[in-house]
């Protein structure tokens, strides 16, 4: 690969804004999960590219990659709490909307 | 399709493009797979954050999570391209597809001061994260760093051996058992009729 690894932090920070981007606009619950998992996705990008600068010729380092699987591990899990309390949600409000969730508001 | 979609798909069509260009311009055949690799990852992204429709997102988060996979794969990461397509693709995805079923398509979302702030944000954060991520990462290239390797084996040394993360990892089982009971805990009807009355 003759791409600079510079290249692959400008794109995982545009992929992060993307999704911040989401998170802060959309006010559907699904789509702002779908940005958290963006986020991480972008994070998931930048540790590998860090460790592929990082690696040195003696020995591969496996720091990056194993913190990328912590990172999807997370990833699943808040993928799968946030389900369930999108649909404690919906059950309880028969909406998807956080426009109208607003009894924690302070 | 309605004109702001129109605009929207033709600038990322026109960006898309002119990024496959530089790409094979710049750098040649790999230049070109990273710049498939980034549309797809973008494109998806971006797709994801401008439909209305809780489904067209949803494939198009896809998209993004198949491009991340092969930017792993054009960095050397070959396990975790496999276990990104695995559990984004096979698993989040799924998931989140069962929860789109629950959702209404948002119909009074897109307005031009919503669109303009993201646009302005988005420019924003990007124009930051580069400015500070060239400001402070060493200008390398590809050339000078060490052939690549598959990270397989050391993954799975480093998870298991005792000086390493294995007590990160075993954490990350509790973890994954405790979110799984609490999300179907969560999830549950509040009061289950286990003997459900006939109606007279």
């Amino acid at each position: 690969m003759t791409v600079p690894v510079q290249h692959l932090f400008m794109l995982a920070g545009v992929l992060f804004a993307i999704g911040a981007c989401g998170f802060f606009l959309r006010r559907n619950v699904i789509i702002v999960l779908m940005c958290i998992e963006l986020m991480l996705n972008a994070a998931n990008l930048t540790f590998l590219a860090a460790s592929r600068l990082h690696e040195t010729a003696d020995g591969p380092d496996p720091t990056g990659p194993v913190f990328a699987l912590f990172v999807i591990l997370v990833a699943a899990v808040e993928a799968a709490v946030g389900l369930a309390l999108v649909i404690a949600l919906y059950r309880r409000k028969q909406t998807a909307s956080l426009a109208q969730v607003r009894e924690l508001r302070g | 399709m309605e004109p702001a979609s129109r605009v929207f798909y033709t600038l990322v069509t026109l960006a898309s493009l002119l990024a496959l260009g530089w790409g094979a311009f710049s750098a040649g055949a790999p230049g070109v797979s990273f710049a498939l690799f980034a549309i797809l990852t973008l494109g998806g992204g971006l797709m994801c954050i401008w439909e209305r429709s809780v489904v067209r997102s949803a494939f198009s988060l896809m998209a993004t999570f198949l491009g991340v996979a092969g930017l792993f794969l054009l960095l050397g990461a070959d396990f975790l391209a496999m276990a990104q397509v695995l559990i984004y693709v096979g698993g989040i995805l799924a998931l989140i597809l069962f929860g789109v079923m629950l959702s209404p398509p948002d119909l009074n979302e897109r307005s031009l001061p919503r669109v303009l702030g993201g646009l302005a944000f988005a420019g924003g954060a990007a124009i930051w994260l580069g400015l500070r991520i060239s400001a402070s990462v060493t200008w390398a290239t590809a050339e000078e760093l060490p052939p690549m390797t598959s990270h397989a084996e050391e993954i799975g040394v480093g998870f298991l051996s005792p000086e390493q993360y294995v007590v990160p990892f075993e954490l990350a089982a509790v973890l994954l058992t405790v979110a799984l009971v609490a999300a179907v805990y969560i999830a549950r009807r509040r009061s289950i009729d286990l003997f459900p009355e006939e109606d007279a």
